[in-house]
């Protein structure tokens, strides 16, 4: 017996004398989180639908494959083969692991896959089921501690969706100064992942964080006091931005099969 | 006007112990602690329970209320129903001694652990001088009142006996965060044994101990997670290690 059920703590059956609805959160976070990634998994596979001149969906871009559709790519740079030992590999599950990396090492998701996922602890002062713990000090949970590595790929992966959201202002025709619901759609995706990724805390530790100087570096500490303002929304970022990114994806799909039409503004 | 509330209180010691009923006065504006005191009063003389300010700045009133920990002269009955029986037991991380009153003693082990403050050598006492931003980022930390309500509720040590060895927990976190990012700190490896000798690596981010703290300090937020950051810095990003930005860092 361990934990509140060991021999020196005061005797008391139950897990949890918690009165409130504890198990909500988790459960509404296990729901969503389980959806995006069965989503997620199937449009990483699907390897169709993901362009319709001139919308991208983020899942697909940048698209490196040979794979990829005409127009989908940058610049028609496909340094990456289509298959791989003869097996056909989704433009998708080629850049996949960069913002399943980012998301999945994030200090704000790890609380949240923790507790909903691997009920570890399922909500404060509810005991585990586990009987072992060792935390992020053994393989594979070490690797949480790669998260600025996914921090730094994440910024490239938004320079090119913003990229894209830009030239969504163009006409199915190639032609500028035009603007649909999906510029829109692209754009809201594109600035929500730009917020998620500077409220992230090792943003917040690179730019300034990190020093014990404050008042020797003025400008880092001033970028710190920015960061640290969008660092108090982290948690909300990461979930408009997930969002943003499904909802991208599904509108570009939606279009790229003829279900929906992208209507023009202008 | 004073009402009737149905309480739980937990009775007994380490060898054994249960939930008892007792049914009490309360008026308007009471907190927890109030009603526990009337019990005490005029039904069970012998209750033990620890509490010294009443104020929410001695940290001695902890206690599990209805299984969240909290401090009882903090928490005040008109935030439950009026029908809602309040359950009331000591905190659940630490041996019981008697009743609501457990022994923190391992708190104090693992404060002696963490080495002090080191100044400069060639500083003599009186000549320090801070600007008011360095001050102001430990200024938060030292608000902590010690009432180890985020000890308690971390499951590292709460669901398992056997980390209370080698985890020293977010109290002492946030202090090793303070003297840490102190400017005058010239203590060396606080870092490094953060993480191998007081367990930074086991906390897992779930962020209790933000949510219990009585004095709201984002202990997560500000201390953990930096002093994580400051981890990776020296044992898990080569490009810092090779370009030898740490050292010139340290000369900071």
């Amino acid at each position: 017996m361990s934990g509140v059920f060991s021999p020196t703590r005061a005797k008391i059956k139950e897990r949890t004398l918690r009165t409130d609805k504890w198990w909500l959160e988790p459960a509404i976070t296990f729901a969503v989180l389980f959806s995006f990634i069965i989503y997620a998994t199937f449009r990483a596979f699907e390897g169709a639908n993901y362009f319709t001149e001139p919308l991208i969906s983020p899942f697909y871009s940048p698209c490196l494959s040979q794979a990829c559709v005409a127009g989908s790519t940058i610049f028609g740079w496909t340094p990456v083969s289509a298959e791989i030992f003869n097996f056909a590999l989704s433009p998708a599950l080629i850049i996949l692991i960069f913002p399943l990396g980012f998301r999945m090492t994030c200090y704000y998701y790890r609380k949240a896959y923790y507790r909903a996922f691997w009920l570890s602890p399922p909500a404060c002062a509810v005991a585990e089921p586990h009987t072992k713990y060792t935390g992020e000090t053994r393989a594979p949970l070490i690797l949480q501690n790669a998260h600025r590595w996914f921090f730094y790929a994440g910024l490239v992966f938004n320079v090119f969706l913003t990229y894209d959201a830009v030239i969504s202002f163009k006409n199915s025709e190639g032609q500028w100064g035009h603007a649909s619901v999906g510029s829109l759609v692209l754009l809201v995706s594109s600035t929500l992942l730009w917020f998620y990724s500077l409220s992230c805390h090792t943003c917040r530790h690179t730019v300034g964080g990190r020093l014990k100087h404050f008042s020797a570096h003025p400008i880092r500490y001033k970028l710190w006091t920015l960061v640290s303002v969008l660092n108090h929304k982290h948690q909300q970022f990461a979930w408009y931005s997930l969002a943003g990114v499904a909802f991208a994806d599904i509108y570009v799909r939606q279009v790229a099969t003829g279900a929906w039409t992208n209507f023009y503004f202008f | 006007m004073a009402r009737k509330l149905n309480l739980r209180i937990w009775r007994g010691d380490a060898t054994d112990g249960g939930l008892k009923d007792v049914q009490v006065d309360v008026n308007e504006g009471e907190v927890v602690l109030d009603v526990i005191h009337r019990v005490q009063a005029t039904q069970m003389g012998d209750l033990a329970v620890r509490w010294n300010c009443k104020a929410g700045k001695c940290g001695s009133c902890s206690m599990e209320i209805n299984g969240k920990p909290r401090l009882a002269c903090m928490t005040q009955v008109a935030s439950f129903g009026e029908d809602e029986t309040i359950t009331v037991t000591p905190l659940r991380a630490f041996p019981v001694i008697k009743d609501l009153v457990t022994d923190v003693s391992f708190n104090y082990k693992k404060a002696m652990e963490i080495p002090a403050y080191e100044p400069p050598k060639e500083l003599q006492p009186g000549e320090a001088r801070m600007q008011q931003v360095d001050v102001e980022r430990s200024q938060e930390f030292r608000k902590c009142i010690e009432c180890f309500l985020c000890q308690n509720t971390c499951h590292v040590i709460r669901d398992h006996e056997e980390n209370k060895k080698s985890f020293a927990g977010p109290r002492f976190f946030i202090r090793i965060a303070e003297l840490d990012m102190h400017p005058l700190d010239m203590l060396k490896n606080r870092k490094r044994t953060a993480q191998e000798e007081h367990g930074l690596g086991m906390c897992n981010i779930t962020k209790c101990c933000t949510e219990v703290c009585p004095e709201h300090i984002k202990i997560t937020d500000n201390a953990i997670i930096p002093m994580k950051e400051r981890v990776v810095d020296i044992k898990y990003d080569p490009a810092r290690m090779f370009a030898g930005l740490l050292k010139r860092e340290k000369r900071n």
